[in-house]
């Protein structure tokens, strides 16, 4: 299986007021098409940041990331930005939805981004409510769903642009099990039956098992096993 | 326009605010447009100012008299097809806070302005009553006046020779109403003869305030007004004549610049809105990080994002503004006829519109663009951290 995302030697250092600090040291990594992958560690080990660097919402200070052959270490702004849109959904602890759009105008969104007509962009959000199991919960504003429900918009929202890659910010950290268990299986789905491939961060060994295979960051280098 | 339902949802997000906020922009634009339309009032010259009336008065103030034997030389003129002359007399009707408008009015003075509505018979018992006046509709209404009634006025510049108090006494011949109702303001006009005033005014008698000269044809008045002014040259009467408008206009410019006026209270008013809505989006764009934050994570780029941000307080601006210059027009006709024609406000012109749309768009502009930028600034991962 060939690899989706390259990372080569990949640093990223963060300056606060006259300190520098380095998060990430020197990470090469490769994450096949169709995988599905935890990244448990510590806090403050970098796991979030790799994720960002991975979703391109931010830039490394030294090394390369490739995904789908896009060297998206060289884009631009305005080109990464575009990149987002074309290529990657974005699952977060919190939901980020937003809170005045019913579930189907929040999953619509990312799709404003595209030249779709507004009878498409409603339809194909319809599609992707009903994989998440919501199509009843369409009109529903995200304070009216629980938390389980919410992430599964934001899943919906996260796919409704096909993108290859799935970058997952503990996505079951704010759920109860049961829930946790629904959002997690709903992966697990997407990335078996669909072919996306999944990065996701948590701090839970018990969604880590539902990943395909899981890495660990210990101060901010890949280490083979847990400490 | 796809984008609508974002900027829309993000106005809702605090509706109290937005609702608050879009009352202050609404009585912002509701002040501007009855402002603008003083403005416009006291601007046009009034509506009374015919193109075949030229006022001839002194070339130095308006309160300083003419010698009436200069009415003949007027008269005289090529091109002058008719002369009559008038002098304003001050005074209020039982309280200081019921002040008249009263003129002493040469013969002919109604050739020269039908528009006061006078029947010939009106005008015959104002010639052959020394004491006699005509009052206009709507002063009459307001006091309750009718043909008959004896008029007490307290003069507040002119003494009566015969008693040598400041109170007149006169009889009212005839109320007269103006037939069209843009000459509405007429109607507050009390006129009375002017060779009584003449006669019976301590201040000395054969001078008139201004004298109409009706011309025969309007594209001479320039040339009339020059041999009109040149009877005069050098004399210790000079005159200055104008077109009625310009007349009027200079008349309401002793009041003080209206314009300045205008524009002093709008600016203030429009510094005080920026402040506040400036404020209010500041706040909004805030309290929207995380959701701008993820808009970016999504794929809008930093210009989507600064043009939703922009575009909100545009459209904040635009929604308050549109309704305080729509309640402005419905309120217009009903000040007009409330104030018995008294206040002539005009309809909001299509200048008035256009002005109104611009300064909404450019108060929504400069509101806006902190904020927007800040949200364009926006570092995607500090603000999804929290940081």
């Amino acid at each position: 299986m060939s690899a989706l995302v390259e990372i080569r030697d990949l640093s990223k250092a963060y300056t606060r007021g006259r300190q520098t600090v380095e998060v990430l040291h020197h990470v090469t990594l490769d994450i096949n098409e169709g995988d599905f992958l935890a990244l448990m560690g510590p806090s403050g080990s970098g796991k979030t940041t790799l994720l960002n660097l991975i979703g391109g919402l931010d830039s490394p200070s030294s090394g390369s990331i490739s995904v789908a052959g896009t060297r998206i270490d060289q884009l631009g702004g305005t080109a990464l930005a575009k990149w987002r849109a074309a290529h990657v959904g974005f699952i977060f602890q919190f939901y980020n939805l937003l809170p005045m759009l019913s579930a189907q105008k929040n999953v619509e969104v990312p799709l404003l981004l595209t030249k779709l007509s507004a009878a498409q962009r409603r339809q194909n959000a319809k599609i992707a409510l009903q994989l998440v199991n919501l199509a009843d919960r369409a009109a529903h504003k995200p304070a009216e769903l629980s938390g389980g429900q919410q992430q599964r918009v934001a899943i919906a929202r996260a796919i409704i642009s096909d993108p290859a890659l799935l970058v997952c910010d503990e996505p079951t950290g704010d759920l109860d099990r049961q829930s946790a268990e629904e959002v997690l299986g709903l992966l697990q789905v997407l990335n078996r039956e669909q072919g996306k491939t999944i990065v996701m961060v948590t701090h839970d060994p018990k969604a880590a098992d539902h990943a395909s295979h899981t890495l660990h960051l210990e101060k901010g280098s890949l280490v083979e096993s847990p400490p | 326009m796809k984008y609508l339902h974002l900027i829309r949802a993000a106005l809702m997000r605090r509706k109290t605010r937005t609702v608050l906020t879009i009352l202050s922009v609404l009585a912002a634009f509701l002040l501007f447009g009855l402002l603008d339309g003083v403005r416009v009032a006291f601007n046009s010259g009034g509506t009374l100012a015919g193109v075949d009336r030229l006022v001839v008065a002194s070339r130095f103030s308006i309160i300083q008299s003419l010698p009436e034997s200069l009415v003949n030389r007027v008269a005289a003129v090529p091109g002058v097809k008719l002369t009559t002359w008038a002098n304003w007399f001050g005074g209020y009707y039982r309280e200081q806070k019921n002040q008249m408008i009263i003129f002493a009015i040469g013969p002919d003075y109604f050739q020269a302005y039908p528009d006061y509505g006078v029947t010939p018979a009106m005008a015959d018992a104002l010639a052959t009553t020394r004491t006699g006046v005509l009052a206009g509709k709507a002063v009459a209404d307001r006091f309750g006046w009718k043909t008959g009634d004896k008029l007490p006025i307290m003069g507040s510049i002119f003494p009566n020779k015969s008693t040598g108090e400041t109170t007149w006494t006169f009889d009212i011949v005839g109320v007269f109403q103006a037939p069209q109702a843009a000459n509405r303001a007429l109607e507050q006009q009390i006129l009375l003869n002017w060779k009584y005033f003449d006669e019976a005014n301590a201040y000395g008698g054969g001078q008139v305030g201004w004298i109409v000269a009706k011309v025969a044809d309007p594209k001479h008045s320039a040339e009339i007004a020059q041999a009109i002014d040149a009877l005069s040259a050098n004399s210790d009467h000079e005159t200055k004549t104008q077109t009625e408008q310009e007349f009027n206009l200079s008349f309401a410019r002793q009041i003080g610049d209206i314009g300045l006026i205008v524009t002093a209270i709008i600016g203030a008013v429009f510094f005080t809105l920026m402040l506040l809505t400036g404020n209010t989006m500041a706040q909004a764009v805030r309290e929207r990080i995380p959701e701008l934050a993820t808009l970016k994570t999504i794929g809008f780029t930093d210009a989507q994002v600064l043009a939703l941000v922009f575009g909100e307080s545009v459209l904040l601006i635009l929604i308050g503004g549109l309704l305080g210059l729509a309640l402005a027009t419905l309120l217009m006709p009903i000040v007009t006829e409330a104030s018995g024609g008294m206040i002539q406000l005009p309809p909001i012109g299509s200048r008035s519109w256009g002005m109104g749309i611009a300064l909404m768009i450019a108060v929504g502009a400069i509101v806006g663009i902190l904020p927007a930028w800040r949200a364009m600034r926006l570092r995607v991962v500090d603000a999804l951290a929290g940081r």
